[in-house]
Formats: C-alpha cells, structure tokens, sequence
C-alpha cells in the first residue's frame, strides 16, 4: 500500500486515537501514539483487514536523554498480506516510564519486550514473564540508558543457582523412568 | 656384535636404547609426562571470532595432529584442554566454569587471543576482563584473532610445561 493510503486508513481505521505522522529516512510509514493508547491501537493494527500487521518484527527502545520525553519505544509491524509495514513510536518520560504489554496482541513480544526492560527499564504491564533476558536476574541498573556507567569493573559470577531444586530433579528422573518403561 | 639403532636414542627425551636387547628403558614420570603432552585433546568451546582460528589449526593446512592435539571433543569429561577462544561474556562464565568443573584431572586452560586475556575491544560491563577471573589459565596467548601458529606455538608451550611439572 502506498504511504498515502496507508496513512488514510489508519486515521480511518482509528478515528479517536492522536496520530502524528512523523518524517522517515525510509520509504516506511513513522507515526507516534500516545502511551495511554497503546492498548487500544495495537490489537486494530493486528486484526483490522486492510492493515493486517499480523507480525511484529521487533521492539526496541531509544534512549533521546536528556532531551524529554527522554523514552521512545519503537514497534516495527509487518503485514505479509499487504506487503507494508509500519513504526510505531511512543514518547515516553524518564520518571517510572512503562507502557502496557503487547503480549496478547502478538506472542512475539514477549522477549522483545523483556529485553527493552532489561537495557531500558521501560516497565511492560501484564507482561506474563517480566523477568530479565540478557544480562544475570540479579543485575543492578540498565546498561542501555545514556547515563549507565558503562566501564564498571564488578567480578564475574562463576557459579548460578539452581535451575531445579533436589525434590523437582528427582521427580523429573522418577517420570522420565516411567516414560522409558512404556 | 651388538646391533647398531641409530637415530633411536633420545627420540624421547630420558629414554635411551640398549644396544644388546630391543628393550627401551625410562621412568613412569617421563612416560606419564610423555603420554600426556602428547594426546592434549581440546574441549569444543568457541565463543568467537577467534574459533575461526582455532577450526583452522585444527584442519589441513595447519594441522595440529601433528602434535597429537587435533581430537576437538564435544564432552568436557572426554577433554584435556579448554581453549577459551573469544571473548567471554559475564552470562557465560557461570557455564564456563561448569564445562571447565566438568573436566577430568589432569586439565589445562589457554586463553586465546585478547578478549579472553584481558578484554581486548570491548572495555565495558558486559564482557569479563581476562577469563582468568573465572578459570586457571596455563597459556595466554596474544593476537586479535593470534593466526594458528600462534595457537600451535601456545600449545607447544603448553606441552613444555607439561612436561617439565612432575605429574602427580
């Protein structure tokens, strides 16, 4: 679809949502939302037939520090259907910045999402595993953010807990036997 | 007359030849020492670009065969040797020390290239600055990535300290 069109039938598709159409280096359609409606806008995004944006290609977080809003998280949307794609940028503020997870939308965010939480520390509410993804779960800070030390020196963790406890372990043999005898 | 072997005496270093019987003499330390040098069979454990390098040694061109240290294992209970080659992140070194835990006795450590020995490139929070701080390293061996030579020079430095340690 071109430009023009898509940004036509988003407006249409979405008559009460504020959508900025922003400039694109690319031939790809950039608009900003607000956070507040980001839980309304994605599932049309998903599901409305002319847009079809069925795959969420990646989620990502911007650091514009220390100009405010100092957040921004990037969704790049694809529609294999209608071969074009879409940014989704939202502004975000440095005190406690979290958006609504999108998740129950597409299940690919799921990561995507926990990843910006761990480099960003953009929160995702009702994100069904917020743990960390990249860095060790007992991590302080979030290294992506422009004012994360970057050259700390801190010593390497040789050893990690347990990923089951003694009573799960011998269960797991116990079922595992059982499978094998069948 | 006694039978003439030449070439034979010193072939292995505190072995000599006796003229009169085929029998060849040594002590259980040199021919521990001898065994052990001699079949150093590496841990597969790549963790980057310098695993390239370490693949090349291991082929034809290089070929450290030669040196009796081409059988790259995939088990660390079948390995000698961890050649830690590329740079370490602060995730991987909890599965590094187990890999390198997992190892029977007796094992050595080299560090290959400049991010396993001191972090090379990347000064920053997310690698481990010299894998030293995780396991014990016998060899380090320069370079970013070393060319195999380089590494087969760091193994023949690694079967010299073998074989001047008194085995235990």
């Amino acid at each position: 679809m071109e430009a023009q069109a898509l940004e036509h039938t988003l407006r249409e598709a979405l008559p009460e949502v504020p959508i900025e159409r922003l400039p694109s280096v690319d031939l790809h359609v950039s608009i900003r939302i607000t956070p507040q409606s980001v839980a309304a806008v994605m599932p049309v995004l998903c599901r409305h037939p002319a847009l079809g944006f069925a795959f969420l290609a990646d989620v990502t977080g911007v650091d514009f520090w220390p100009r405010e809003p100092r957040f921004e998280v990037v969704y790049t949307l694809v529609s294999i259907e209608h071969r074009h794609r879409l940014r989704v940028r939202v502004g975000l503020d440095d005190n406690d910045p979290h958006l609504p997870s999108v998740s129950g939308v597409w299940p690919a965010a799921t990561w995507l999402e926990r990843e910006v939480w761990d480099l960003f520390g953009i929160a995702f509410d009702g994100h069904p595993d917020p743990r960390r993804l990249l860095l060790p779960d007992d991590w302080e800070g979030h290294p992506l953010r422009k004012d994360y030390p970057v050259q700390i020196r801190m010593k390497p963790q040789t050893a990690e807990p347990m990923q089951v406890t003694a009573e799960e372990f011998r269960a797991n043999v116990a079922r595992d036997r059982l499978v094998r005898k069948h | 007359m006694a039978r003439q072997e030449p070439g034979l005496d010193g072939a292995i270093p505190g072995m000599s030849v006796d003229a009169e019987i085929p029998v060849l003499t040594t002590t259980v330390e040199k021919m521990v020492q001898w065994a052990r040098r001699s079949s150093i069979w590496p841990v597969t454990f790549g963790l980057a670009c310098c695993a390239i390098e370490m693949m090349a040694m291991s082929c034809g061109r290089y070929d450290i065969a030669r040196f009796g240290a081409e059988v790259f294992r995939g088990s660390p209970r079948q390995s000698d040797l961890m050649i830690v080659a590329g740079r370490l992140s602060r995730k991987m070194a909890p599965a590094l020390r187990r890999i390198y835990d997992q190892m029977p006795e007796p094992k050595w450590v080299i560090s290959m290239g400049a991010c396993a020995s001191i972090g090379g490139v990347f000064d920053n929070y997310a690698i481990v600055q010299g894998v030293d701080q995780v396991v014990p390293v016998d060899v380090f061996v320069p370079g970013c990535p070393p060319r195999p030579e380089s590494l087969i020079y760091g193994i023949v430095q690694l079967q010299r300290k073998i074989s001047s340690r008194k085995p235990v």
